[in-house]
């Protein structure tokens, strides 16, 4: 896994350094006075979820004339080393997800020192104050948790399992921390390694084996669930299932009453409002949020309102 | 017996091996030792792994492990490595899906147009191999990140989205998935086809590397290429042939996975050819090439299977999941290596 990690890292490092040559001869052509913004994620690369967040990073950009750099990769160093890679472009703004503030504080002040308004989104709720960004855009992850702890309670759950493909992401953590603080019964988590689905099949298949007293298993990202749903089955257990976040597939197991709820936190939203509200700051010098987050969920998609969802969905914008 | 004493003593005596010491002197001796190490080990601490339903979880995942590291092993034995074996598994799935999608509306047409695909990625590699001479772990590694990149790319150019569109209602899905990714009730254990593929892969392998032309070519040119050159082995439709070889288990197992999971992430499959890699190393295959087994891979397989499911199953600290893998696999490559040098020291 370490030399995975590694050639991954390489790959990336490598695809950065083609992007970043290709943007700058680029910037170099643009004649008008447009603005550049840089939007720095922790996504794994063709993941469903950040794409959604990119397509509203782009309409916004589209909307105010700025031409957005996306640049994304799910380790700690690199995505630090992304933010310095964008200060050394003098980009007008960053818009980043705080997924490992320790790691990218170094980062971040770098990018203070050379002037560059930051504002962070999705990931890094408990860490976007003291890092001293601008503004942040997405659901507090620990309200979110919570919320599903008080829906797994009120749905009558004695024992949960959730289901973590990212070890060690601190929004992933937040969302386990959430539910553990207010869900009553027995708590469980088990790892699972991105995206591959045998193996997620196969351990989620162990665990209901092992602890055959779970009786509702909750998924931290929703392309996970379809594939959790199967490792239900062919165990024969009685498990319910939740998730968080949402795909067209999800929306469809939802219509069909296999998936309790999916709560949706607008990844659309998130990306749009992190690159409107730097765009704010450099035309009018706003601040928006009045000192808190700007929240973007979180809000519960179940069977009776899945149906308005549904056609957004199917577009890929929500 | 007096007669022995007149004659011109041999200058070594052939002496029939005991049937033990044959069987430990295989390659896959050690991994069979690791294997039941592991087994036993679990046995021991997890009593939900005794269950026969555990039993074909940890098979399951060993054989999508399994079916892509049986051509691996042959490429191994060959001598060459390949990296680029995790992404073009997705990279398969992927063409299927938009071939289908997007070209010919029926699954059957884009499942033979991914094999296509598929061996062309296979004999692209063989090809660029030969032609610069370079080590074919760089020439895999440039496949590896151009097929990761293009995975993504393409994708995003096509369906407008990073996953591909939910397949499970195409014509030919239904057939395609009794073939690929049926499952098999025994009580209420499910045992999913690609464990039976994955066998009779390596029982096929097995054949061929012991008793065919084929099979003998394939342990010269990995281990001495140029004699074998030299004595008439078609070393480089030999090499060829076997990175074309992986290049088919991938698309065979990218079905199995398109077909259970109905969608493809993008994203997926990368790190997988390390896995594969692994599972062949601890089966018994040399880094060097020219020694190794088909069966070895599978019980290399098997053993990742079970330690990554036996963690789970003996309700080990999550936190703690990737260490105790690890340790794991170190404990029964380390008896493995043991079992293999006790074997190779005797007579």
């Amino acid at each position: 896994m370490f030399n995975a990690k590694k050639i991954t890292a390489l790959a990336l490092t490598a695809s950065t350094i083609a992007c970043s040559a290709a943007l700058l001869s680029s910037a170099a052509h643009a004649q008008d006075k447009q603005l550049t913004i840089a939007m720095i994620t922790h996504a794994q690369a063709g993941d469903t979820f950040w794409d959604i967040i990119r397509k509203g990073a782009n309409m916004a950009a589209k909307k105010d004339n700025i031409k957005l750099i996306y640049l994304s990769d799910p380790t700690a160093d690199k995505e630090a080393q992304l933010i310095d890679n964008v200060v050394q472009q003098h980009v007008d703004g960053i818009a980043l997800t705080l997924a490992f503030p320790d790691a990218m504080a170094k980062a971040v002040k770098a990018a203070h020192a050379a002037n560059i308004p930051i504002v962070g989104f999705n990931a890094g709720g408990d860490d976007w104050k003291k890092a001293d960004l601008l503004g942040y855009v997405g659901q507090d992850e620990n309200i979110a948790g919570a919320a599903v702890g008080e829906k797994l309670n009120g749905e009558g759950a004695k024992s949960v399992l959730c289901v973590d493909q990212q070890q060690g992401a601190v929004q992933l953590e937040e969302r386990c921390n959430g539910i553990k603080k207010t869900f009553k019964g027995k708590y469980q988590i088990l790892y699972t390694t991105g995206y591959d689905m045998p193996t997620v099949k196969s351990r989620v298949q162990a665990k209901l084996q092992q602890d055959t007293g779970i009786d509702y298993v909750v998924t931290l990202g929703a392309p996970f669930a379809p594939t959790v749903l199967d490792a239900i089955g062919a165990v024969g257990s009685k498990a319910k299932l939740g998730t968080f976040d949402l795909t067209p597939e999800a929306v469809k197991l939802i219509q069909g009453g296999k998936l309790q709820w999916a709560i949706d936190q607008q990844p659309f939203v998130e990306g749009y409002m992190a690159v409107d509200l730097l765009w704010l700051n450099k035309v009018n010098g706003d601040v928006v949020g009045g000192g808190g987050p700007v929240l973007t969920g979180p809000a519960f998609v179940n069977k009776s309102n899945v149906d308005e969802v549904a056609k957004f969905a199917k577009a890929g914008t929500r | 017996m007096t007669e022995k004493a007149d004659t011109v003593p041999l200058r070594q005596q052939y002496q029939p091996q005991s049937y033990w010491k044959q069987i430990l002197k295989r390659p896959e001796a050690g991994a069979l030792g690791g294997a039941i190490l592991v087994f036993v080990f679990f046995w021991l601490m997890a009593p939900p792994f005794r269950q026969f339903s555990a039993f074909t979880t940890v098979l399951y995942q060993a054989s999508t492990i399994g079916i892509p590291a049986v051509a691996v092993a042959l490429l191994m034995i060959g001598g060459e490595f390949d990296l680029s074996a995790g992404v073009a598994v997705t990279a398969s799935s992927l063409a299927a899906s938009m071939f289908t999608t997007q070209l010919f509306g029926n699954l059957w047409v884009g499942a033979f147009c991914a094999l296509i695909f598929a061996l062309a990625i296979g004999a692209l590699n063989g090809w660029l191999l030969i032609r610069t001479k370079l080590h074919s772990f760089l020439v895999t590694l440039g496949t590896f990140l151009m097929l990761q990149g293009l995975n993504i790319a393409i994708t995003k150019l096509v369906t407008g989205n990073v996953a591909t569109r939910d397949i499970s209602g195409m014509p030919g899905f239904d057939s395609l998935q009794t073939i690929f990714a049926s499952n098999i009730m025994v009580g209420h254990a499910q045992i999913s086809i690609a464990i039976v593929y994955w066998l009779l892969f390596v029982a096929l392998a097995t054949w061929v590397l012991l008793r065919t032309k084929v099979g003998n070519w394939i342990f010269a040119v990995g281990g001495q290429g140029e004699s074998a050159r030299a004595v008439g082995v078609p070393v480089k439709q030999v090499k060829i042939g076997l990175f074309m070889l992986v290049g088919f288990s991938c698309w065979f197992l990218s079905m199995h996975l398109l077909f259970s999971y109905n969608t493809v992430q993008s994203g997926a499959g990368i790190g997988n050819e390390l896995l594969y890699i692994a599972a062949s190393v601890v089966g018994g295959c040399l880094m060097t090439g020219g020694y190794g087994s088909a069966v070895g891979s599978a019980l290399g397989a098997f053993i990742f299977g079970m330690t990554t499911e036996g963690v789970i199953y003996a309700d080990w600290d999550p936190d703690w999941f990737q260490f105790f893998v690890g340790a794991m696999l170190l404990l029964a490559t380390v008896v493995n290596t043991w079992i293999r040098a006790r074997a190779m020291k005797g007579k």
